[in-house]
């Protein structure tokens, strides 16, 4: 279980955002990613998890050992706590085990997700990585309206899961307790911003 | 699979799910259709079945836009594409579970709602076989449909505009097979071509949905 990811470009809205980026990211480690609102956090992450091809460079990672959350926690509203919990376990073919006792919401398990506060919702949907059960944590902003004891509880969450040989890339703007080391966004930040691919891609 | 299919089925039967809002517009067509035309039941008989097939069209019409615009809304379409599911899976799921909530209901009403157009008797085996073999088909290009227009704010209209001229050749044989049908005429030519154009989107559409989707997600 290893990321490598060597020279990296990734354009947004057409435009080449990020360039040179190079990392190495192995088993039971975690990066910080730190920058500003637009430096391109988030482009990096989703480049990484598959969702845009990259515009230049190579992912190399094992089949299916990515897994990402993004800000948005891919909740169903009407469906309860368990019941979201457990579809993502069955769309990876996994037991949906003791996920819900270890972020704290083994008491709301029955409650549609639209009852819950949004700091509940964030726990739910970061409860989601448990069961997926891959090694590669890409997370965006994971502690965005967690309280205090909160964001502690996902921290060991975290070490938890680097213990176990896992591995995360963090887009964060709290210090989470982690060992980690912190990637800056702004010497990988592209220097010349060209449109790329010619006229119409700066439309897609 | 499985799964998606079952959550989608049962996100359909909660509140706001959208499940009997297709028979329900079905319904009102139907019904309004003898307000417009007036009370000639000879005339009724000969517009029966190209009014429900129309009417089941654009019951079809109404629930395209949820097929992917709550998942992506809410984020779990980013999700969906990174589980460990072929995309183009993930589409004809969408596409069978829209079927099985819209396409379906429609198909089992048509029968009992085309006593209230005066339907002719023989009628009633071709309309419920073409809306069976047709209504999948709908389904299938609506999906592209939905796949195309994803992350575009309030897309409905323009899902419309692009979905409804996809709809033309299902609609012609459609109502083809279910007008002979009623007039007593051999009508499994048109049927074939029907069976044909389903069995065709749905083998080639959901790779094309799929590709719309990579791009749109970008």
């Amino acid at each position: 279980m290893e990321l490598r990811v060597s020279d990296l470009s990734c354009a947004r809205g057409g435009l080449i955002v990020l360039q040179g980026v190079s990392l190495t990211l192995r088993a039971g480690q975690a990066r910080v990613l730190r920058g500003p609102n637009g430096s391109g956090k988030t482009t990096l992450l989703r480049t990484l998890a598959g969702l845009q091809p990259p515009v230049a460079g190579r992912i190399d990672a094992g089949a299916d050992a990515i897994t990402y959350a993004s800000h948005l926690d891919g909740l169903k509203a009407t469906l309860t706590v368990r019941e979201n919990l457990q579809f993502w376990a069955r769309v990876h073919d996994r037991p949906v085990g003791d996920a819900l006792l270890r972020m704290n919401l083994d008491g709301l398990a029955d409650r549609p997700a639209q009852a819950l506060s949004a700091g509940q919702k964030r726990r739910l949907g970061l409860a989601r990585l448990l069961v997926t059960g891959r090694p590669i944590w890409l997370l965006d902003e994971p502690t965005v309206s967690l309280d205090a004891a909160s964001v502690a509880l996902f921290a060991a969450v975290v070490r938890q899961h680097l213990a176990d040989g896992g591995a995360a890339l963090i887009a964060t703007h709290i210090d989470l307790g982690l060992d980690a080391e912190v990637l800056e966004m702004a010497p990988i930040a592209a220097r010349d911003i060209l449109p790329q691919g010619g006229f119409d891609e700066a439309f897609l | 699979m499985i799964a998606l299919l079952l959550r989608d089925l049962r996100l359909s039967v909660r509140s706001g799910g959208g499940f009997g809002l297709g028979l329900a517009f079905f319904l009102l067509v139907t019904i309004l259709v003898p307000l417009g035309v007036g009370p000639e039941s000879a005339l009724h008989a000969r517009i029966a079945a190209g009014i429900l097939w129309i009417g089941a069209l654009l019951a079809c019409l109404l629930s395209l836009d949820r097929i992917f615009a709550l998942d992506h809304e809410d984020g779990s379409l980013d999700l969906l594409v990174t589980a460990p599911m072929p995309l183009e899976g993930i589409v004809a799921v969408k596409a069978l579970a829209h079927w099985l909530v819209t396409g379906l209901p429609l198909t089992l009403a048509a029968p009992l709602l085309g006593v209230l157009l005066n339907l002719p008797v023989h009628g009633y085996p071709w309309l419920f076989v073409s809306l069976l073999v047709g209504t999948p088909a709908l389904s299938v290009i609506g999906t592209f449909g939905a796949a195309l227009i994803v992350g575009l704010k309030r897309g409905g209209l323009l899902l419309s505009l692009l979905v409804l001229p996809l709809y033309v050749p299902t609609l012609i044989y459609g109502a083809e097979a279910a007008q002979r049908g009623a007039d007593g005429l051999p009508a499994l030519v048109p049927l074939a071509l029907l069976a044909a154009i389903s069995a065709g989107s749905a083998a080639l559409l959901p790779f094309a949905s799929a590709q719309a989707l990579r791009i749109n997600l970008r």
